[in-house]
């Protein structure tokens, strides 16, 4: 479903990527790890087609990002879902118009079937009864629910989560990935969960990548993940041990 | 900063345009600077009436008031000076706007979602803009040829027949016309520098509020600037 070839990309000389490979197959979902600033997010950026690489490809769903262009960039899109680090709501716009919006915009639904819509999206995501409130009135959390409610209300077939359970507190940050394990299992989507917060994600992904030194450093299982001697995983992955399915117990 | 121009007059021509969104630029850009305009062509108006008497007078052409405040505001004072007051009160917002959205990362949003950010930030400003910088330079100046008139007619003693009947034997209509393609065209840079300037801000001015403030800052100082350039190039077309 993704296809990430020999990558190539740098910022003011500073190389971020040396040659990233990937891969990620239908209705799978990768937790991408590494230390802040090693391009996680920038990869995510190339995935969506928002950067362009200066070598290698990015092939979605078997078109290349950098070749796609107007209706069939517009269409692969509409199939794509982004949560962004910073929910990146509209801010002049109440938690209901932001969710209702793409469907507004993009869909001939009447005003009550998108109503409809958007109220079952937010009771998905909790935040029923804060429909009418703005960005700036609700709390950390409750920006990313939103911003995740509207980036699922077009049910995408893929989604890219952009460092979901940052800044938020343990408690919060769990829910975050409760709610994307849930909302996994209800679309089936195949999914990027960027993250440093290792333990939290492990339990819901199939596979994990780790980016070091421009290089996808270590891939594997969060099983296999956990068992790796390299000193520069263990460093980074310390005890995480959990497995897929197995977060429910841990927490 | 062309290319930009021509995606966003490009992206006006090809429908479906944001309507919502344009009457929303046609409120804050046209509506809500009418005060700022009465205020500013008013009072212009009166200083015209002042200066221009006291001129005249010293060669005994005081009955020639009415049409040299008429021209003055038609032709240079009234387009230009509008279009100063709208970049300082809405081009500045706009940019602050888009900007705060860049950094923000609304608009990848806006991308992601399969929408052209042009079609919602920049067109309809730009459409916005067309329309009501020629309709607050009409207000601009009738508020300040009466305002002239207040000074001339009412304080220094001009007839009101005099001041009105020789601005209409001298104002022609090629004169309001080369207000009204002065006004249309200041519209057009106002909207493109300062949404330019808000949709890279962060690469162009750096990132935070800072680099907001900064885009900000540039495009009210390029918008005046280049409506200044662009006034004296037009001048010097339609004169």
């Amino acid at each position: 479903m993704i296809k990430i070839e020999n990558l190539y990309r740098s910022f003011d000389g500073n190389e971020v990527f040396r040659g990233i490979s990937l891969e990620i197959m239908k209705g799978e979902v990768l937790a991408l790890i590494g230390r802040s600033g090693c391009g996680k997010s920038v990869l995510l950026k190339h995935v969506s087609g928002l950067m362009k690489p200066e070598k290698g490809r990015v092939v979605v769903d078997g078109r290349e990002m950098d070749m796609v262009r107007g209706r069939n960039l517009t269409s692969l899109r509409d199939r794509l879902g982004f949560l962004f680090q910073g929910g990146a709501l509209f801010d002049s716009m109440n938690v209901f118009e932001n969710v209702a919006f793409p469907l507004k915009e993009k869909t001939k639904l009447s005003d009550k079937r998108i109503q409809a819509r958007v109220f079952e999206e937010l009771e998905n995501v909790g935040l029923s009864g804060s429909e009418y409130k703005y960005p700036s009135q609700i709390s950390g959390g409750m920006v990313k629910r939103a911003a995740l409610a509207r980036a699922l209300v077009g049910d995408p077939e893929i989604m890219l989560f952009d460092e979901p359970t940052t800044g938020l507190d343990p408690v919060t940050g769990h829910a975050i990935i409760e709610l994307i394990d849930s909302c996994h299992r209800r679309l089936h989507f195949t999914g990027i969960i960027v993250t440093h917060e290792i333990s939290k994600v492990f339990g819901i992904v199939d596979r994990v990548a780790m980016l070091h030194e421009g290089v996808v450093w270590a891939e594997g299982t969060p099983s296999e993940f956990s068992s790796f001697e390299d000193p520069v995983v263990r460093t980074f992955v310390g005890d995480s041990t959990i497995s897929k399915g197995g977060m429910h117990e841990k927490i | 900063m062309c290319l930009f121009l021509v995606k966003a007059v490009l992206f006006m021509v090809i429908p479906p345009l944001k309507f919502n969104r344009f009457l929303k630029q046609v409120r804050f850009i046209g509506l809500q600077s009418v005060v700022l305009i009465l205020l500013t062509g008013g009072f212009t108006g009166m200083v015209l009436g002042f200066q221009g008497f006291y001129s005249l007078s010293k060669f005994g052409s005081d009955a020639f008031l009415g049409p040299m405040v008429g021209l003055a505001l038609i032709k240079e004072l009234g387009p230009v000076l509008a279009a100063l007051m709208v970049t300082g009160r809405a081009g500045s917002a706009i940019t602050a706007e888009i900007g705060i959205m860049r950094m923000s990362e609304q608009i990848d949003a806006l991308e992601l979602m399969g929408l052209n950010p042009y079609r919602y930030l920049v067109v309809p400003n730009l459409l916005a803009a067309m329309i009501c910088l020629p309709l607050l330079t009409a207000i601009f100046d009738v508020v300040g040829i009466f305002g002239g008139y207040l000074i001339g007619g009412k304080l220094l003693g001009v007839g009101a027949g005099t001041y009105f009947g020789e601005m209409a034997s001298y104002v022609e209509m090629q004169d309001v016309m080369e207000g009204f393609y002065k006004s249309l065209s200041f519209g057009v840079i106002i909207v493109w520098v300062c949404c330019f300037k808000g949709y890279y801000a962060g690469i162009f001015t750096g990132f935070g509020s800072e680099g907001v403030s900064r885009a900000t800052t540039q495009a009210v100082v390029l918008s005046s600037v280049l409506i200044l350039v662009w006034d004296y190039f037009m001048t010097s077309i339609l004169f």
